[in-house]
Order: structure tokens, then C-alpha cells, then sequence
């Protein structure tokens, strides 16, 4: 009978889903002479990359470039086709962007532990920068990361409600 | 269809009004000093990654000049699907200048509320292109140079001395003579004349291997002159631009003026 609620509670947490993943993310505005909006991935790994979930890619549909989001490439963008697994769309002009990621099913079936959520910005005759946010998963609690990009990404803020 | 000429009064060097260049275009040798007569090799391509080959950049008005100032030999000239390639025969000491001087032209125009863009090496084909009702039909003359030089034995002037057309680089310092830590100057000229208040973009090779561009820029000064002080070893891509009334095609509103170089900097 003790077992009962840890096994309700197991069935549960493998349900678990969050309510929201919001990703914002800032595309810095530069002074620079030519400006192409950077391309940016994200997705999530586990600690030793063995669990790789893509979440999202902004592209201007010209798989050529593809290849710059180095890391994303390598974990997962290669192995893909179009359309790529995730939330797609355009690339972002300079500003804030938030987009909730919340509704995945491969992020609410993500078994439980500890992840990096991943966003790279590869920006043509630019520069490339990747960021790393920690989250455990599933939600229990409202969990919020914040990381300053330096070069081609801003402020980029993870809010995830249970 | 209307074409109206902007009469500006001093050396307009007025500030890229144009979209600046997609991509960057180079000439790479594989040598830029030799010790005994030999053949050299050249890339030619059109990439964003220095100076890795993305796309091939014609030949058709390749002009090397030799250490006498005649034409030197060229050989083995092939467009690949990524690069061009030529072969250059370094038989006499002295140093060449291996150039790709290409005039071509820009066309921009309004339609239907969406702007239209195209290039070309034949004005009146793309003026024929232009639809009846469109606006702000803007025709540039395109003049890029690309170019670099090299030498056999100890470098020397002749070959690397200014035409006088188009925007080019008086070479004080000599290009085959570059070290980490130390400053080059160059006159920037246009039609032969200093160029004043002109921005030149330094980028280093290798951009493939790292995360940013790098890239730096120098002014020329009042009496053109640029001084480049060159952070470490390696090969450079120079790029400067300016826009001027000078065309020399009178359907064209403006003419655009490109230098494009690359140089090889030693270690000291």
C-alpha cells in the first residue's frame, strides 16, 4: 500500500507536461555595414548529450547556410529534413522575441532530469555564439534562468510554469 | 522610364548608398614571396568564409603584370563550380601584380511596390528589363579591382605602380614586406588621386575556424593616406568602396567604385 502513491506519483510525473517553456530571446541590434538576421536554433540536451529534443529554428528557408548553426547542425540539424522538427519560421529582425515551446510533444515526454536548454544565433558575414540554460525536468515549480549573450545573442530568458 | 544624373560638387565620396557586397571576392596566390623562378598558383572565388572557396569568380579580365611591366604568363585559367584557378609563371625577379579590374553594372527599380535588382556586365540588356511602369530606376556602374601581388627575389615598383583609373591602392609600404606589429602605409586614390575619408574593412583569413569577423577599420586621412598596423601573422582581405558621378556610360546615375585585395602578413 506505501508504494501506491509513489507509483501514482511516478504515472504522474511521466504525464507531467509544462504549461508553458517560454523562450525569449533577444536579437541584438549592431552597427554593422552589411546585416543579415541571424539564423537561430534551439533545442534541449541531457548533461552527456545522449537525449538531443530540437525545439525551434528560425531560417529564411535557404538550407545553404544551415550548416553555419554549427552546433545544431552537428546535433541534430543533419539528420533532419525540411521542414525541421520543431516550431519553424522566419528569421527575427533586432528585439526581443519570445516563443513558447511548451506544447512539444517531444519536450512533454522528455523523461525526467537535468537538461540544458540550447540556443545558437549563426548570423551571415557575422558572427556565431551559443548559450546554455539549465532546467530540470519535469517542472515542479516555476523555474526561471536568465543569460547575457555577448556577441550575437542578448539577453535570452527561459520561464517555465509546471 | 526615368534616369535623373545627381550633379555633386566636390569628390563625392558619398557613403554606401548602394547594399553593401553579399559576399566578399578574392584573389588568393599561393605564394606571395619566392626564392628562385617558379610557378604560382591562384584561387579566385566569390565566399563569406576567409578564405575558404564558395563560388567561382570569372577571369575574363585577369591582367597580371610583370616586374618590366609587360604582361607575365598565364596559364591553365579553369572556372570550377567553386573557384576560378590560374597558374603564374615567376621568371624574372621583381615583383606582379595580379589584378581582376571588371567593370559591370547595377540595376535597381520599384514595381508593383517590390524592388527589383539585378546585375550585369551590359547596361542596355538590363535597361531593356525595366517594365513600363516602373519607378526609381536607378542604373550603377560597377567597377571592382581585385587584386595582389607577389614576389620573385626582392620586391620592386614597376608592376605595382597606380594606373590612374578607378580606386586603387598606392603601395608605400610594399605588400610582399608585411610583419606582425608593424604599420603598412597606403594611399588610397581614386582616378589617381588621393581619396580622402574612406573607409577600409580588414578582415583576417581563417573566419571559418572562429566565432566572429574580426574585422577592423582604418580611414583614410586627408591626403588618402592609411595607416594598417597588423595585429598577427596571416593573410588579410581589404576591401574599400566609394560612389562618385564619374560614369563613364551616361545612363548610369552613379558609379561605384570597389578595391579588393588580399595580402599575406609574415611573423616577425
Amino acid at each position: 500500500m506505501r508504494l501506491l502513491p509513489v507509483a501514482l506519483f511516478s504515472l504522474l510525473a511521466s504525464y507531467a507536461s509544462a504549461d508553458t517553456f517560454q523562450v525569449e530571446v533577444e536579437v541584438p541590434r549592431l552597427r554593422v555595414a552589411e546585416y543579415h538576421a541571424p539564423y537561430v536554433a534551439f533545442w534541449v540536451e541531457s548533461p552527456d548529450r545522449s537525449t538531443i529534443v530540437p525545439l525551434g529554428l528560425w531560417y529564411d528557408d535557404q538550407e545553404n547556410w544551415l550548416k553555419d548553426i554549427r552546433q545544431w547542425w552537428r546535433r541534430t540539424g543533419r539528420g533532419q529534413q525540411k521542414p525541421y522538427d520543431g516550431l519553424t519560421g522566419a528569421t527575427r529582425s533586432p528585439g526581443k522575441h519570445a516563443v513558447d515551446f511548451g506544447e512539444l510533444p517531444d519536450l512533454q515526454n522528455l523523461p525526467e532530469g537535468d537538461y540544458h536548454l540550447v540556443v545558437e544565433a549563426a548570423r551571415e558575414v557575422g558572427g556565431r555564439e551559443v548559450v546554455r540554460l539549465p532546467f530540470q525536468w519535469p517542472a515542479r515549480n516555476n523555474q526561471q534562468q536568465q543569460i547575457n549573450g555577448t556577441s550575437e545573442l542578448g539577453t535570452v530568458t527561459l520561464s517555465i510554469t509546471p | 522610364m526615368k534616369i535623373t544624373l545627381k550633379r555633386i560638387g566636390m569628390l563625392s565620396l558619398m557613403a554606401a548608398s548602394l547594399p553593401a557586397q553579399a559576399h566578399k571576392l578574392w584573389l588568393l596566390p599561393s605564394h606571395t614571396s619566392v626564392s628562385e623562378p617558379q610557378w604560382i598558383t591562384v584561387d579566385a572565388s566569390i565566399s563569406n568564409d576567409l578564405f575558404d572557396v564558395e563560388r567561382p569568380y570569372p577571369l575574363d579580365n585577369l591582367e597580371v603584370t610583370g616586374p618590366d611591366g609587360e604582361a607575365a604568363t598565364v596559364e591553365n585559367p579553369f572556372q570550377g563550380h567553386r573557384r576560378s584557378v590560374f597558374d603564374v609563371n615567376l621568371d624574372k625577379p621583381g615583383s606582379y601584380r595580379i589584378a581582376v579590374a571588371k567593370p559591370g553594372y547595377f540595376l535597381m527599380y520599384q514595381v508593383d511596390g517590390e524592388r527589383k535588382r539585378a546585375r550585369g556586365m551590359d547596361a542596355d540588356k538590363l535597361l531593356a528589363q525595366v517594365p513600363q511602369n516602373a519607378s526609381d530606376v536607378k542604373l550603377t556602374e560597377v567597377h571592382n579591382r581585385l587584386e595582389s601581388v607577389v614576389t620573385l627575389g626582392a620586391p620592386s615598383q614597376a608592376a605595382i605602380h597606380p594606373t590612374g583609373k578607378g580606386m586603387e591602392l598606392e603601395m608605400l609600404t610594399h605588400p610582399n614586406d608585411l610583419y606582425a606589429g608593424e604599420t603598412a602605409q597606403w594611399r588610397l586614390l581614386v582616378d589617381g588621386k588621393p581619396a580622402a575619408g574612406v573607409a577600409m574593412e580588414l578582415v583576417p583569413g581563417g573566419t571559418r575556424y572562429r566565432d566572429s569577423q574580426d574585422n577592423w577599420t582604418v580611414t583614410s586621412n586627408d591626403k588618402g593616406l592609411l595607416s594598417i598596423t597588423w595585429p598577427q601573422a596571416g593573410r588579410y582581405y581589404l576591401e574599400a568602396a566609394s560612389s562618385d558621378d564619374k560614369v563613364s556610360n551616361k545612363k548610369a546615375d552613379q558609379r561605384r567604385l570597389q578595391y579588393l585585395g588580399t595580402v599575406e602578413v609574415l611573423p616577425m
